[in-house]
């Protein structure tokens, strides 16, 4: 896709995002909505993934350790055609795939289940361990959130991605500054994240989120660094692109009401416009 | 053959045979791999050995990825750490996914002695039953253990292996077949039956022996698959019997006595009394005196049988 494609793209997430979560009456909407430029981009441009066959052994993965981000993984799945985006309408419903975090079981293309914050990285080092050991060059991708940084087992995995040499791993830190209490340097203050992760023998590139061209860049450059894994830091807006949710940490779980969720509509309906 | 060998031992000796046998077979260790016996794999098959330091949480999450991959990982740790602290990431990163992580816990129990109370795990098979899509595995001695990592290992799907420090007698040859979900009788008798497991099999064989010297016939029921529990078996030993112990190296709250208490209540009520650590935790000390301390003896089977059968 070119790199106006993947703003559209992006735009059409956000718009499914607001309206699985109206339609769901709860859910996530800050850090799925943070995120819908980092994974539009992924799933759109970089990951190696067929949609009709979910499963294929050479794909690329994606484990979203922030799991309860789960509506912009179900929409970039459902705009790349691993299940109909009548299940967007779903999402969170008895009986229904689309659970309230993301259940490998259950919804085709989720490579793993996550939620419980902190454990979605060590899947991904198993992954990609298991991916050097068969000799493929499938490539793993872990979205991060940065409450998420108070969790040990981050730093546990962390460390062990490094002593591993896992260059075939790229984790990408939402570095949208809030999370549920408030202020994420107020709750539990995880800066540097920078100094940190290079602390920990991982090669860091920090973005701008939203800037599709700077994260084609630096998944590009992840690919080109040999015996470290690659954390791309990406530095965000929570709630982006809906004018009401930006920044605002009591977006984090609570879903639109029909009215707001009309607004938010309005607002991404004209980006969209604007984009052209 | 050696008369004893620790249940570890006979892990770490199944693990080389796999080896050779699946290449897809992976083992992870957290800095314990003397201990769990998983370093001679390590040795042999050092690109399929992942030593992940001493963290537990990253070791099961990695295991969780690996099968996520299409390996099957042997997780090793001291079962304390395993069930303790990385039970969450047992819980959501390995059972809700049913991923196939062959969880190996070694030192369970008060045996594991001088380490004392904080290293010796007496609620793990209880946490381990209670998670969906769980397997839980507590082999009686290194030909069980042989056959249940071999069975674990073809199987699909998470299992929890309770293995012991300690060297306990050989009881089993070749011949012995084990499979997952099945209970083994050992012996047949009238009067009563011992239903046990782990360290407990060959002192409820040693209190049968001596029962019978006094006239009393009990079955010896060997519970190695305390889940899937061997439904069948044991509510036929218990409408045959009419009277049950249970006989456990575990917390008389949530192990097998509880999973046959759960059982017969059920489907065949039947008067029991349950062999097991009374709810307190361990203490330092030499495993032999540690059993006689807190009651896991073949005289406090033998003393629970008379009891049982005084009810009947």
């Amino acid at each position: 896709m070119t790199t106006l494609e993947l703003k559209r793209m992006a735009n059409s997430i956000r718009r499914d995002i607001v309206t699985m979560l109206v339609a769901a009456k709860s859910g996530h909407p800050g850090g799925s909505l943070s995120a819908a430029d980092i994974v539009a981009t992924l799933f759109f441009n970089e990951m190696r993934i067929n949609p009709a066959d979910p499963a294929w052994a050479d794909r690329d993965r994606f484990v979203l350790s922030k799991g309860h981000a789960a509506p912009v993984l179900y929409a970039a799945l459902a705009e790349k055609g691993f299940f109909p985006k009548e299940e967007l309408q779903g999402l969170r419903k008895t009986g229904r795939m689309l659970q309230g975090h993301p259940d490998m079981k259950k919804t085709p293309g989720v490579d793993m289940s996550t939620g419980s914050l902190g454990q979605g990285l060590s899947a991904a080092n198993g992954m990609a361990l298991a991916g050097k050991l068969d000799g493929k060059d499938y490539r793993v991708y872990a979205l991060l959130g940065d409450g998420e940084m108070a969790e040990g087992q981050v730093w546990e995995a962390a460390m062990a991605a490094a002593h591993y040499k896992l260059d075939n791993l790229t984790g990408i830190l939402d570095y949208n500054g809030l999370q549920i209490d408030g202020k994420t340097d107020s709750v539990m203050c995880s800066d540097p994240l920078d100094k940190k992760w290079q602390a920990f023998g991982w090669h860091v590139i920090e973005v701008d989120g939203h800037d599709i061209e700077a994260l084609l860049a630096a998944f590009a450059e992840a690919k080109e660094v040999k015996g470290k894994p690659t954390m791309i830091i990406a530095k965000t807006i929570k709630g982006k692109g809906v004018s009401f949710m930006e920044d605002q940490a009591g977006w984090h779980g609570n879903a639109p009401s029909v009215e707001q969720g009309q607004q938010a509509l309005d607002e991404l309906r004209e980006e969209a416009a604007n984009l052209g | 053959m050696a008369d004893k060998q620790a249940t570890r031992e006979a892990y770490g000796k199944a693990l080389l045979t796999l080896g050779a046998e699946n290449p897809n077979v992976v083992v992870l260790d957290a800095d314990l791999s003397k201990s769990t016996k998983t370093a001679d794999f390590g040795k042999k098959y050092p690109e399929r050995f992942f030593n992940m330091g001493i963290a537990e949480s990253n070791l099961i999450g990695t295991a969780a990825g690996l099968a996520a991959a299409g390996k099957i990982p042997f997780a090793s740790t001291f079962a304390i750490f395993a069930v303790g602290r990385a039970f969450e990431q047992i819980r959501n990163s390995v059972a809700y996914p049913k991923l196939n992580v062959k969880i190996a816990a070694t030192h369970a129990g008060i045996t594991v002695g001088e380490d004392g109370g904080s290293h010796q795990a007496v609620e793990d098979v209880a946490i381990m039953r209670a998670v969906p899509n769980m397997t839980v595995l507590v082999p009686a001695d290194g030909e069980e253990t042989r056959q249940a990592i071999l069975a674990a290992a073809k199987y699909y799907g998470p299992v929890y292996i309770r293995m012991g420090r300690l060297d306990v007698p050989l009881l089993f040859g070749e011949d012995y077949h084990f499979e997952i979900g099945k209970a083994n009788v050992l012996k047949e008798g009238t009067d009563a039956a011992i239903m046990a497991n782990g360290v407990m099999v060959s002192l409820a064989l040693e209190a049968a022996a001596d029962l019978a010297e006094q006239g009393i016939s009990v079955s010896v029921v060997n519970v190695a698959s305390v889940k899937p529990l061997d439904e069948e078996t044991i509510v036929q030993v218990a409408q045959k019997s009419k009277a049950v112990v249970t006989a456990e190296e575990h917390n008389i709250i949530g192990g097998l006595g509880s999973a046959v208490a759960e059982l017969l209540a059920e489907k065949q009520p039947t008067p029991m009394v349950r062999v097991g650590i009374k709810d307190t935790f361990g203490e330092s000390g030499k495993p032999a005196e540690l059993l006689e301390k807190y009651g896991l003896t073949k005289e406090s089977i033998i003393k629970a049988v008379q009891e049982v059968i005084s009810k009947k």
